[in-house]
């Protein structure tokens, strides 16, 4: 919002003129000040100058030569590239010297061996506007040599960008900032009373609400001996930096109004309005209006219209007029509408038609219902300075429903500040503070019953009267205290173990990747996962609304990335959410560890979920019977826990990784967070160490290759007995990929916590161990 | 009988000059005074002595014989040692700085190491940690927290709506506020949390925005909670993270959860302001709809952006940057 210094001024007279003061104390009483903008500032060294005569050049077709006079008696003479000046015009003449807006320096320089002292100016070049079709005309009787803003009367606006929150509809309004700088700086602030004096005959522009619930208040009043010409500059220059076109001094007047008091209205040509007066009603499903934008709209039987009593619409309500009741130059009398319409209804209807305006960004926020006659009466007051013979109407018309919104009254607690504030305020203090904000506090006992100011509709509840206390004493002035916890700080034991999770894939060598959750069909079908999936209804790019059911597809689309980009053999790991769908009333959204490892093989996988599981204490089968779908069918493994299948582990397809375009293997481990950090692992409990000497038997099998590793081990365990301390597989050995059988070495570990062990103990467990390994078919190589 | 002794010694101890190894040494430790060694001889050969002064002269001279050859020994073999572990020291020099790159530890994402930074920094100062899911009914992100469904601010909240359910019931949560209702309805209070977490707008990214980012939110309900309080923990975490030297303060501003609301404002070591976030002290619809009683219970609330502390930290140029997923960005951090 752009809230003019010098306007505040006129407002509330004895504000500090000091832009930064008041900057500051903007952003300090919540109207956020983003930028402190100088608009309409002059360049310095752009003269008026008359045009004595211009001359075209043989050698140069695209210039011709303009002789200037700026009165001290000498003839100048410039080049110029635009032809639309006559022998006598006034024009702005930049100087030699001078700095242009754009950075652009102005020399003295030579055409066609010709110096050109200076240059003539279009007002875009002097940023006075978007017209760049000529040099800039000035007015006849302009003097020349003076600076050209002075000439024009341009004055320099200081110009604060605020950045209005939802609940301050007033401070879209020039009245509404000064109250509220006026209040902190304890300086007075008077808006007008609202009185209007008719002096004419009676003349009505009578208004039929059919719409009572959406246009609770509508008011009209005729004024005639209009004259539609130019405003006058002071008010054109507000205009323009307040960010508005100067029109005509009617709409110009609307205009200013709205952009003083907030309240938006609209003036009519009065003799074109059909049964000189106006009907609200909704629209009918499909009917159509043309906009004062030249658009022709489609409504809805929602939109809320303003139609003469012709029925023949001529409005949308609180967005924009229509075209067909337009002021034309030759307007004498207009109708001036200043209504009220219930901010919801309005919102709708600017979300479904697109179309926003001025009008429509207040109307949809919530004006103040009361504050209709103060801007009627402004109106009046400013088109009166361009219009000396304007006659205000007897017969004013003020349509209200029963749906017009009360003044609404508030109890406050002032214990109830203190409590929420910190700071303890007296009942008097409280009433005080927000007296000059418009709201008038009345003492009953304990309380105070307040009266919110009808412009400040976001105040419902005792907390929003406390906000206001705040605020206007200063939040920086309440203090600052640090309430005493009561309970120990920490994470949760979940909490603390997805941590441990994540340091043991980092210390494997395994970075952290953060890829989209976000994922399109394709995406899916590529990693070879079902596209059964929950979707978002308003994705940002069509087709990219798959919620992901894996983190597999992000992973090695980063493998890919990296791939192509000289670095293959990444390791990468992601903690995250996945959404499978459920019937649930939300989505079966839980957490996943998913790593993957490019240029290993499924041994490394298996390997990281090792290290997982013995840090963790972790338990899971790896079942091979079992093989997800995307993963390598006679590489890759389900890890399962009792009933619950708690991840996977093993190799990417070779067909997703071709989809993908990665040429390198790649081991993944998927493990389903949300279900194994839940369960406390359990607490290490002390084993003693044997003081006796350890003896090793080293066995290597022969095993068919239908009979798993994990299968010998397990018989090689229950063999061993008490005794097994340790086991591990130390050597595979293939003699080729096709053979039937492999051979695998294993060492084991004997010890006694009693007794060194005798041969013939371990002689004995040997045999066991034999013989138990070839009821699986294995054989002692 | 001394000459033979002397004859002894002397022939000893030229062994052990000559002997240039420790294994050479070693072996004449037995040859020189083992048993059958030339002084063991003698000093068997002592019974024979004809007078006890004989004995004793000639047991005297073998006995110093044997251990000026032992200490010789000794001397002999402390020295090739020594000599022999310096040739072995020189011989086993490195150059330290013939690196190869071994595979490290693998790095963690820059907003992970933001999220744990921040959330070490607010359990110091008694916070606990509290989730939520990041697909959300609407009415835990928006109607619990004060935004009914037809409620203006919604419109500040680019959402983006989930197919699941009936049409507008579920959502991706626009903000970790839906996470605060969760807490009041199962912690009874005091409570003293922090929620970070993964949030969504739909709105198109550029170089300080994204459609998917991560934020800090905390939430604080006790007895006699007050916006005093507010402002003295926004301080303590702004000291506690950012340092001693970096100050806050808070400004109006509006969030329809929080009533009083506010902006907080960061100011660095030089003396400028940077906006951080907002907060407020929880409204009375919000204590309600979490089912506590706003004249028991009063609280405040606070949240940012992860993102941010990241991207500042580490001075990201663009905060796409940082999900590029591009290896060469991980391993910088």
């Amino acid at each position: 919002m752009k809230i003019v210094h010098s306007w505040l001024l006129d407002l509330a007279k004895s504000l500090p003129d000091d832009v930064d003061a008041i900057a500051e104390t903007l952003s300090d009483i919540g109207l956020a000040c983003e930028s402190v903008d100088r608009v309409g500032a002059t360049v310095a060294g752009v003269i008026t100058a008359r045009v004595i005569k211009t001359e075209r050049h043989p050698d140069a077709a695209k210039v011709h030569r303009v002789f200037l006079d700026c009165g001290d008696g000498t003839e100048h003479h410039v080049w110029c590239g635009a032809f639309n000046m006559q022998p006598g015009d006034i024009i702005p003449w930049a100087t030699p010297g001078t700095t242009m807006p754009d950075g652009r320096a102005i020399e003295t320089k030579p055409i066609v061996g010709i110096s050109s002292e200076g240059m003539c100016c279009s007002a875009r070049e002097l940023g006075l506007g978007d017209d760049h079709g000529g040099i800039l005309i000035l007015d006849p009787s302009t003097p020349v040599g003076v600076p050209y803003g002075k000439a024009l009367g341009l004055a320099e606006e200081v110009v604060y960008d605020l950045d209005v929150l939802r609940n301050r509809p007033d401070a879209y309004g020039h009245v509404g900032v000064a109250r509220d700088l006026a209040a902190r700086f304890g300086v007075p602030f008077s808006a007008s009373d609202g009185s209007i004096k008719a002096t004419g005959a009676l003349k009505s522009a009578p208004v039929e609400i059919v719409a009572a619930d959406r246009c609770p208040r509508f008011t009209t009043i005729v004024l005639s001996g209009v004259r539609v010409t130019q405003s006058p500059d002071w008010m054109a220059s507000r205009l323009a930096a307040a960010g508005m076109r100067s029109i005509n001094n009617v709409v110009d007047v609307s205009n200013y109004v709205m952009l003083e008091t907030n309240q938006p209205n609209h003036a009519y040509d009065f003799e074109r309005l059909g049964g000189g007066g106006f009907r609200i009603r909704l629209a009918r499903e499909g009917e159509t209006m043309i906009t004062l934008d030249d658009v022709e709209r489609t409504l809805t039987a929602e939109d809320l219209l303003i139609c003469d009593l012709d029925d023949r619409p001529i409005g949308l309500a609180g967005i924009m007029g229509g075209q067909n009741t337009e002021i034309s130059d030759d307007t004498t009398v207009i109708a001036l509408e200043t209504a009220w319409f219930e901010p919801l209804g309005i919102m709708k209807s600017v979300q479904r038609t697109g179309l926003r305006s001025e009008a429509s960004a207040r109307f949809e926020r919530g004006m103040d219902p009361y504050g209709i006659d103060a801007s009627v009466s402004r109106f009046i007051e400013l088109l009166r300075l361009t219009c000396p013979e304007l006659v205000v109407h007897e017969g004013a018309v003020d349509a209200r429903t029963d749906h017009l919104p009360k003044p609404a009254i508030i109890e406050v607690r002032p214990s109830r500040v203190g409590a929420l504030l910190g700071a303890q305020f007296s009942a008097q203090e409280i009433v005080s503070l927000i007296a000059p904000l418009g709201f008038v506090g009345a003492l009953h006992g304990d309380t105070i019953s307040v009266t919110v100011p009808t412009w400040r509709p976001d105040c419902t509840l005792e907390v929003d009267i406390i906000e206001e206390v705040a605020r206007h004493y200063g939040y920086s002035r309440l203090g600052a205290t640090v309430p005493k916890s009561t309970q120990p700080g920490g994470l949760s034991p979940v909490q603390q173990r997805r941590r441990r999770v994540r340091d043991v894939v980092l210390g494997l060598g395994v970075s952290e990747a953060m890829p989209h959750p976000f994922l399109t069909d394709g995406d899916l079908d590529r990693a070879g996962l079902s596209n059964v999936a929950v979707r978002l209804l308003n994705p940002l790019a069509v087709g990219d609304d798959v919620l992901r059911t894996s983190l597999r597809p992000g992973l090695l689309k980063a493998i890919a990335f990296n791939e192509s980009h000289r670095r293959p053999g990444v390791s990468l790991f992601e903690v995250g959410h996945v959404y499978p769908p459920s019937d649930d009333v939300l989505p079966a959204e839980h957490e996943v560890l998913a790593v993957v490892l490019a240029g290993r093989e499924a041994p490394a996988a298996v390997a990281v979920w090792r290290e997982l599981a013995t840090t963790m204490g972790w338990g899971a089968r790896l079942d091979q019977s079992v093989v997800a779908s995307g993963l390598h069918p006679t590489r890759s493994a389900t890890l399962s826990a009792g009933r619950d299948v708690v991840g996977l582990v093993g190799e990417v397809h070779p067909d997703v990784l071709d989809a993908y375009g990665i040429s390198q293997r790649v081991a993944v481990l998927e493990v389903n967070l949300s279900l194994l950090l839940a369960t406390e692992p359990k607490v290490a409990q002390w084993k003693p160490t044997s003081r006796f000497p350890s003896s090793d038997i080293d066995l290597a099998f022969t095993v068919p290759t239908s009979v798993t590793a994990e299968k010998v081990e397990k018989s090689l365990r229950q063999n061993a007995g008490a005794l097994l301390v340790d086991i591990v597989l130390f050597d595979v050995y293939r003699t080729d990929a096709s053979a039937e059988s492999r051979s695998l070495a294993f060492r084991l570990r004997l010890q006694a916590n009693d007794r060194t062990l005798t041969d013939s103990d371990v002689a004995d467990i040997r045999n066991k161990c034999i013989n138990g390994a070839a009821k699986l078919g294995a054989q002692l190589r | 009988m001394i000459e033979a002794i002397d004859a002894a010694r002397s022939a000893s101890e030229a062994r052990i000059a000559a002997a240039s190894t420790v294994d050479e040494l070693r072996a004449l430790d037995t040859e020189l005074l083992g048993k059958k060694s030339a002084l063991a001889d003698v000093k068997a050969g002592l019974g024979k002595l004809a007078t006890v002064e004989e004995k004793k002269a000639a047991g005297q001279a073998v006995n110093e014989a044997m251990a000026a050859v032992r200490s010789a020994l000794d001397a002999r073999i402390a020295l090739i040692a020594r000599a022999e572990r310096d040739v072995q020291l020189a011989a086993e020099a490195l150059d330290l700085t013939e690196h190869f790159v071994a595979p490290g530890r693998g790095r963690p994402h820059i907003v992970t190491q933001a999220w744990q930074r921040l959330e070490d920094v607010f359990v110091g100062l008694g916070f606990q940690v509290a989730e939520g899911p990041e697909v959300e009914t609407d009415w835990y992100n928006f109607e619990a927290l004060n935004m009914p469904p037809s409620h203006p601010a919604r419109s500040m909240h680019d959402t983006f709506y989930v197919d699941h359910g009936s049409t507008g019931s579920t959502v991706l949560r626009t903000h970790t506020s839906p996470v605060q209702i969760r807490v009041m309805q199962t912690v009874k209070p005091p409570i003293y949390m922090i929620m970070p977490g993964r949030v969504f707008r739909n709105e198109t990214t550029d170089a300080t925005h994204l459609a998917v980012f991560h934020q800090i939110e905390g939430l604080v309900i006790d007895k006699g909670i007050t916006l005093a309080d507010l402002a003295g923990t926004i301080d303590a975490f702004t000291k506690a993270f950012f340092g001693e030297g970096f100050g806050s303060r808070l400004r109006p501003s509006y969030f329809p959860f929080t009533e009083p609301s506010a902006e907080f404002d960061i100011r660095t070591p030089d003396g400028s302001w940077l906006e951080l976030g907002g907060c407020g002290m929880v409204h009375p619809n919000v204590l309600r709809a979490g089912g506590l009683d706003p004249e028991e219970w009063s609280g405040f609330a606070f949240g940012f952006g992860i993102d941010r502390m990241a991207k500042e930290r580490h001075g990201v140029g663009d905060v796409r940057e940082m999900y590029t997923n591009d290896i060469r960005f991980i391993e910088q951090f």
